[in-house]
This record gives C-alpha cells, sequence and structure tokens, in this order.
C-alpha cells in the first residue's frame, strides 16, 4: 500500500500528496514567521541573532512560496481538473508524477542546506540572501560555503517540476475534456488554470535560467552577476522580477479560480457573466506579463520606464475589478449559506478589496519611492497571498474534502477555525500597513525604539498567537474528520460540475462511463430538466 | 510623531509624493467604501433564511452592466496615471540650480560615505547640508555609489529611496525646507547589519553649514599627549582600512576618522558618540554590532586607553 503512493500516477494520489507536503511546509514556514515576530515584539530584542533572523526570512519566503503555495496550488489542480473536465487522469501521467518528486526533491534539498551548507568554511548553514537572492550578495565574494548553492540548486530542480507540471496541465484542459465541452463550457476554474499554467512556462523559464547563470557564475568563472568584474545586479532583478510578478497572478489565478467554483453553488446561482470572467483571466495573464519592473522603481529606472510599469500596473486593476464585481453580481438577488467554504470566500472580496487598493498605491511609482521595501509592502503582499490566497484556498479545503475524503467535516470546528484566522490575519496584516508608512524597512532583525514602530509591531506579533491556534484547528478538523466524519455521499453541497456526478472518494477510474456535457452546468441540467442552462448559454 | 513618518515631509520631492499620496489614499477609500458596501448590503439581504427552499432566479449576465464596471474604473486609472507621470516628471527631471550643492554618497557594509567633491571633504555616516528657502533654493543633488552589495539611501521625510547599486551611477536630490536632524536607514537588504545601517542628516543654516565644512576641511593638529594612541594605531592595521588625513592611515574600506569627534554617533548611528562607547567600539565591534566588518583588534587595556584618547583627540 506505501509502495503504491510512491509509483502511485493518479492525479488524485499526487494531488493528494501535493496538498500533504504543503501542509508540512505551511507549518515550518509558519514557525520561521512565528520566531521572526517574537524577535520583533519590541526594539532591540535578542531572541536570536542577526545572521540567524537572515536566513530566518530567507528560508521563510523561499519555503512559502516554492513549498507551500505552488505545491498546494498544483495539488488541487492536479485533483480536480481531470474530475471536473470528464477526463480519467491528466495527458501525462508519468511526467505528473516525475514533477511531484522534482517538487518535493527541491524542498529537501533547500532544508538539506542546514546541514550541509557549512562546507569547509565555517560560513553558516541555511541561505541568508533572500527570498529574491539579489546580486551580488550572493557572490562568492559575498556568500561563501553553500547555502546560496543550495537555495540555487533548490529552485532549480522544483522550477523543472513547475514547468513539467504546466505543460501537463495545458495538454489536459486542452486535449482531454469530455464530449460537449467546448473551451466556453468548461468550469471557470479551468480556464484560470489554464492561464495560470501558462503563465509558469514563461515566468519559471527565466528563473530556471538565472538560477544556472548564477552557478556559472559561482562555479565556472561567469560574470553574469559578478559586479566585482563588470557584471550587472540589475539583470538579475530583471530575471528575478520576470518570474517574480507573474508568480504572484500563478498563485492568485486558483485562488480566483476557487472563488468562482465555491460562490456560486453557496448562492445558488450561475456565475455572472462567464464570457468576461474568461476574457478578464487572459487580459490578467497578458498584462500580468508585463509589469515585473514595478518591483525596482527604486533602482533609478528612465522616467518613461518608470511611467510604462505604472500604466501597467495599474491596468490591470481593471479585469481584477471585474472579477470582484461578477463575484458580487453572483451572489446578489442569491440565497447565500454561509458555510465555512463560503465564509472563507467572503473574507477573500473583502481582503482582496484591500489588497488590490493598496496595490494601486503602491503602483504610483513615487508613492512606491516611499513604501517600497518598507513594511507596506510586506502587509500588502501578505494581504494578497494570505487573505487571498490562503482564504480560498482553506474554502477550497472545506469545499472538497468531502469529494477526496467521503466524509464531512465539522462544520463548528470549521467556523472556529475561520474565526480564529480572520481576528488573527487583521490584528498581524492590518496593522502591518502603519510601520511602513512610519518608515520602517523590511528585512531588519531590529529596530531603534524612537521610531514610533513599537506598538504596531506589538500588535502584530498578537495577531500570530491567534493563526497559530486556529491552524491547529485545521488540521485537526481534518485529521478527525477523516477518520470519524459522516458519510458525506457523491454532491453535498448540491453542486453543478462534473466532479460532483461521481462516487467520494472517486474511483481510480475517475468516471465508469466518460460524461458527455451540454452546459457549463451538466449536474443543473440533469436536477433541473424543465429548465436547463443550455437554453441560455 | 514618528520622526520616520511620509506624511511629514519637509523637502521638495517628498512634499509631491506626500500630495499624490493623500490623493490616491483618498480616492482608494473612496472605491472601498463604496464596494464594501455593496459587499456588506448583499451578504446581509441575500443571506439565506430558513423557510427557503427554491432556487433563486438564474442570472447569467448583462452586458450593459459589465460595460459600467469596466469603464468606470479605466477612467479612474487615466486620473491616476496622469497624477502619477506629473509627480514622476516633476522628481525625476527636475533641472538643479548651478548653485546646488553636490554630494556622493557611496554605500559599505555597513555604514555611508558621503564625499563633497566641491571642498574635498570626505566624513561619514552623518550627512550635512544648508536649508533651502524660497529667496535662496539650495536643493542637493546626491551621487549614489555601493562599494560592495545593494543598498537604498532611505530619509522619508526628504525623499524616497533610491537604490545604490554596485557598477551603477544612481542620484537622487533633497531640498528641506527646515533645519533640523532628519533619520532614515538603509532600505535594500545588504547583509547581517542591514538593519543597524542608520542614516542622519542634519539640515542646517548655510552660516552653520559652511562653518561645519571649515572644520572638516581644517588639519588635524597634532596632539603630543596621544601620541602612545597615534602609534598603536599606525602599527596595527586600523591604517589599512581608515584614513586620517595627514598620516600614514590612508584605507578607504571603513569610515574615514579625521574629524571622528566631530560626529554625534559612531557605528552608521547605532551609538552616541561618547568615549565609552567608543573604547567599546574598539574593544569588540560585535559587541555593538554583531557581524560588522571591523574586526577586533586584540588590544591590551592600556592600549585600548591609548587609540580611545587618540581617536578623542580627532575633532
Amino acid at each position: 500500500m506505501a509502495n503504491s503512493w510512491v509509483t502511485t500516477v493518479d492525479h488524485k494520489r499526487l494531488g493528494m500528496m501535493y496538498i500533504a507536503y504543503a501542509l508540512v511546509f505551511l507549518v515550518i514556514g509558519g514557525i520561521e514567521a512565528t520566531i521572526m515576530r517574537i524577535q520583533l515584539i519590541a526594539p532591540h530584542q535578542t531572541f536570536v541573532s542577526p545572521q540567524v533572523f537572515n536566513r530566518l526570512f530567507t528560508m521563510h519566503g523561499t519555503t512559502m512560496i516554492f513549498f507551500v503555495a505552488m505545491p498546494l496550488l498544483f495539488g488541487f489542480a492536479n485533483y480536480l481538473i481531470p474530475l471536473m473536465i470528464g477526463a480519467r487522469d491528466t495527458a501525462f501521467p508519468r511526467l505528473n508524477a516525475l514533477s511531484f518528486w522534482l517538487t518535493a526533491f527541491g524542498g529537501l534539498l533547500l532544508y538539506f542546506s542546514v546541514l550541509g551548507a557549512s562546507g569547509l568554511y565555517g560560513a553558516g548553514n541555511a541561505p541568508d540572501v533572500g527570498w529574491f537572492a539579489y546580486a551580488p550578495l550572493t557572490s562568492t565574494t559575498f556568500s561563501r560555503g553553500h547555502s546560496t548553492d543550495f537555495w540555487t540548486l533548490s529552485l532549480l530542480v522544483s522550477g523543472v517540476g513547475s514547468i513539467g507540471t504546466a505543460i501537463n496541465l495545458i495538454a489536459t484542459i486542452v486535449c482531454l475534456r469530455c464530449q460537449g465541452m467546448t473551451l466556453g463550457k468548461m468550469p471557470l476554474f479551468a480556464w484560470l488554470i489554464l492561464v495560470m499554467a501558462g503563465m509558469v512556462l514563461l515566468a519559471v523559464s527565466p528563473l530556471t535560467a538565472a538560477q544556472i547563470m548564477l552557478l556559472v557564475d559561482r562555479y565556472l568563472g561567469g560574470h553574469f552577476f559578478d559586479t566585482q568584474a563588470g557584471g550587472s545586479a540589475t539583470i538579475w532583478m530583471h530575471f528575478f522580477w520576470i518570474f517574480g510578478h507573474p508568480e504572484v497572478y500563478v498563485l492568485v489565478l486558483p485562488a480566483f479560480g476557487f472563488a468562482s467554483e465555491i460562490i456560486p453553488v453557496f448562492s445558488r446561482k450561475a456565475i455572472f457573466g462567464y464570457p468576461v470572467m474568461v476574457g478578464a483571466t487572459v487580459c490578467i495573464g497578458f498584462i500580468g506579463m508585463s509589469v515585473w519592473a514595478h518591483h525596482m522603481f527604486t533602482v533609478g529606472m528612465t522616467s518613461h520606464a518608470n511611467m510604462f510599469f505604472v500604466l501597467s500596473t495599474m491596468a490591470i486593476a481593471v479585469p481584477t475589478g471585474i472579477k470582484s464585481f461578477n463575484w458580487l453580481a453572483t451572489m446578489w438577488g442569491g440565497t447565500i449559506a454561509f458555510t465555512t467554504p463560503m465564509l472563507f470566500c467572503v473574507a477573500f472580496l473583502f481582503q482582496f478589496l484591500v489588497a488590490g487598493l493598496t496595490g494601486v498605491m503602491l503602483s504610483a511609482a513615487p508613492l512606491d519611492w516611499q513604501l517600497g521595501n518598507s513594511y507596506f509592502v510586506v502587509a500588502h503582499f501578505h494581504y494578497v497571498i494570505v487573505g487571498g490566497i490562503l482564504f480560498t484556498t482553506f474554502g477550497a479545503f472545506y469545499f472538497w474534502f468531502p469529494k477526496a475524503t467521503g466524509r464531512m467535516y465539522s462544520e463548528a470546528l470549521g467556523r472556529l477555525h475561520f474565526w480564529l484566522f480572520v481576528i488573527g490575519f487583521h490584528l498581524t496584516f492590518d496593522f502591518m500597513h502603519l510601520p511602513g508608512l512610519l518608515g520602517m524597512p523590511r528585512r531588519i532583525y531590529t529596530y531603534e525604539a524612537d521610531r514610533g514602530w513599537a506598538t504596531w509591531n506589538l500588535i502584530v506579533t498578537i495577531g500570530v498567537v491567534f493563526q497559530a491556534v486556529s491552524i491547529l484547528v485545521f488540521l485537526f478538523n481534518l485529521v478527525r474528520s477523516y477518520r470519524s466524519g459522516a458519510l458525506a455521499g457523491s454532491d453535498p453541497w448540491d453542486a453543478w460540475t462534473l466532479e460532483w456526478s461521481t462516487a467520494s472518494p472517486p474511483p481510480a477510474y475517475n468516471f465508469a462511463v466518460l460524461p458527455s456535457v451540454k452546459s457549463r452546468r451538466p449536474l443543473w441540467d440533469l436536477k433541473h430538466p424543465e429548465d436547463p442552462d443550455w437554453r441560455y448559454e | 510623531m514618528s520622526p520616520t513618518t511620509i506624511f511629514a515631509p519637509v523637502s521638495t520631492p517628498a512634499n509631491e509624493i506626500a500630495g499624490l499620496g493623500v490623493l490616491v489614499i483618498s480616492m482608494s477609500g473612496a472605491i472601498f467604501a463604496v464596494v464594501c458596501g455593496l459587499l456588506v448590503y448583499t451578504i446581509v439581504r441575500f443571506r439565506r433564511t430558513h423557510d427557503e427552499t427554491n432556487e433563486p432566479a438564474q442570472v447569467y449576465g448583462s452586458n450593459q452592466v459589465e460595460l459600467a464596471w469596466t469603464v468606470v474604473p479605466m477612467l479612474i486609472v487615466v486620473v491616476l496615471f496622469l497624477a502619477t507621470t506629473g509627480v514622476i516628471t516633476r522628481v525625476q527631471e527636475a533641472g538643479q540650480p548651478d548653485e546646488a550643492l553636490h554630494v556622493v554618497a557611496i554605500g559599505h557594509q555597513f555604514w555611508w560615505e558621503y564625499r563633497y567633491p566641491g571642498s574635498d571633504v570626505v566624513t561619514a555616516n552623518e550627512l550635512h547640508v544648508p536649508v533651502s528657502d524660497a529667496g535662496h533654493p539650495a536643493p542637493t543633488v546626491i551621487t549614489l555609489l555601493s562599494a560592495d552589495a545593494d543598498h537604498s539611501f532611505w530619509v522619508p521625510r526628504l525623499a524616497g529611496k533610491t537604490d545604490l547599486i554596485p557598477n551603477r551611477v544612481n542620484s537622487t536630490w533633497i531640498e528641506p525646507t527646515e533645519t533640523g536632524l532628519y533619520l532614515g536607514q538603509c532600505a535594500q537588504y545588504c547583509g547581517t547589519q542591514h538593519a543597524k545601517m542608520l542614516l542622519r542628516v542634519y539640515v542646517e543654516t548655510r552660516a552653520a553649514f559652511d562653518r561645519w565644512i571649515a572644520g572638516q576641511r581644517r588639519p588635524v593638529e597634532i596632539d603630543a599627549t596621544v601620541s602612545t594612541g597615534r602609534r598603536i594605531f599606525q602599527r596595527t592595521s586600523c591604517v589599512n582600512c581608515h584614513t586620517i588625513a595627514g598620516t600614514a592611515a590612508n584605507g578607504r574600506f571603513g569610515p574615514d576618522l579625521t574629524h571622528v569627534m566631530s560626529r554625534d554617533t559612531i557605528a552608521s548611528g547605532v551609538a552616541p558618540n561618547t568615549r565609552e562607547n567608543l573604547r567599546r567600539w574598539i574593544r569588540n565591534p560585535d559587541d555593538i554590532k554583531p557581524g560588522s566588518r571591523m574586526p577586533s583588534m586584540n588590544l591590551t587595556e592600556q592600549e585600548l586607553d591609548a587609540v580611545t584618547a587618540y581617536l578623542a583627540s580627532l575633532r
């Protein structure tokens, strides 16, 4: 049995392994964040040394992006896409397994640095160059030992895994849709994953190339980023951010996908403006590839370059706004049931509105000259990643848990998780904006007492307690419900997409007979033969 | 009030940014109020009551409504973009008068070097500039270089930040309109002690600034009472990293110490420049700033006293 989890090529098992793997790293990354917050609870603390603090924020960022967010969302995509489009598996099941194991190996490689990076130099263990690893701190002059090499190789290996998964998802969505499911009749989640996978191909490739260039610099005498030998530090920034910003959309598009599936079901209405939602997604995909240098407003670009990236960044607010309005319009006139998944989605709508507005503030380059690299930015992107992506992902956990396990979760514990997490999230990330406005830069292991930052930092740290407890409640709920939850049946939510038409958990072959659809909501058609959707689409 | 808030600007570029900030924040606030209001209304008005079992009317979309919430945000974006380009142009393309002061700031791990090319003054960590007023505009143009890693020059009340990047020449400018001490710190992660690479900018009246320049240009007087300390300084590796004008010490890796006692702080703003702190610093820099680039020279207590006395004579 254990053996079959290692050799499996079943998209559902690989999906669940991705998710389990991400949860382990979520706990690790969360512990790293907690230690940093203890250090910053008041000025001049000595809970950890500056060296350890710098390693902590490097590992926290790298872990959360590459070994929590990416595998979590790839896991859901892997699990759900074949079921939603009525297929028996992904297009390339063995590539799927290879990609998972490459990603898994990448995470282990990163953490092996703690043991193996010191080398002959005694130069410290885990990487301490920041998750963005700006040159020239990564050069052999500044980073001795092997910590930077472990970081580079870890992202190189998991990056190849991500590219494999992206190819597989695109091929699956393009080629394996069931009879009748034209592109315009796919669930919105499939559209969002399709655009996300395209962005992974375009964005992760330059990151992978840059990692190889950095290895060449460090071991083969290259000078791409070696400023002492005429290399360019800004070239690394461009390589990193042409990955790094599309990466934000890579992570947020699946989150939009969750919201686009969950909100209609609990509002009991079809998604409002499906074609516009698809168009907005594709728009975000294209514009999202052209905004990267808004991370570089302070590096001294020309005024015209700055203006270009101001415009592209502000423009992306339009399709994102359209999405928010369409979710709102989906709820409008519905009968909204506030189950745990829906609670997480409603909180997402509110928080993503705030994240979007602080994003617009930062897109105005002159404001970014003040707020860039300050705690305001840290608050902003945690609002996106935690308040947007993690909230909808928790919603997705509760929504599809009955499908994947065949059992219902505890609604009471789910609500407890939600409310604790909402309180913790807002204590931490609302108040984190303020020290940024008061001039507190990020990545500092301590700060001066006279700056007026101490009270806010104390509140931020208090929020962590609520978040940590809520994560424990969440994990407890998962384990307990898996063992003894009530049986869910195939369609506990009275939902409309194909995954709810098969057993819970689905058999290895997904569908005994491959389905055939006539509309975007095949199960609605089945349940309402007198008024099917396909008449209106 | 926080000494580093972005909302109390006292210099032209910081004023421009704060003005834009007020516009952007108030527009965002208005959008937030409207959308949040709609959201709250929706979840209250359309929540399921217990007796509802029928499915609500299915609505699939509306082109008119979609058009409205596409066009209105586009117009808002246009307004914000135009306001932003105005500020970018006024800050980045501002022509500077001939009498503007030019300073070169060089970022080091983990301190700031300031060179005044017009007057051959070299100092560290505490930047002195003249105040500007309507009658006598006195902007300061700062050329930004780095000796090692990336750094970023950020004094929020004077201007937004600009990075110092090795192999690249950047520049920024300030035009402070009130005298005083303005604080900031390095805003780009640059290594172990990024947190304690503090910035201090002293904005002074023209007369006080001229006095300061004259003081920095004055040659150091040879003080016979500290000759022991001077000898120890010159025979240990202190001279490889530090410059003291008029002596054999001409290193550039660490701060210029020619007039070290004219500065209020040591270790890049980390500690007041008292005799005790100076001695503690020379004894073991890691006591004050763990991870700083200066090594402990393992001096004896007597040697420490002598070197401290020598440095304390450099006024």
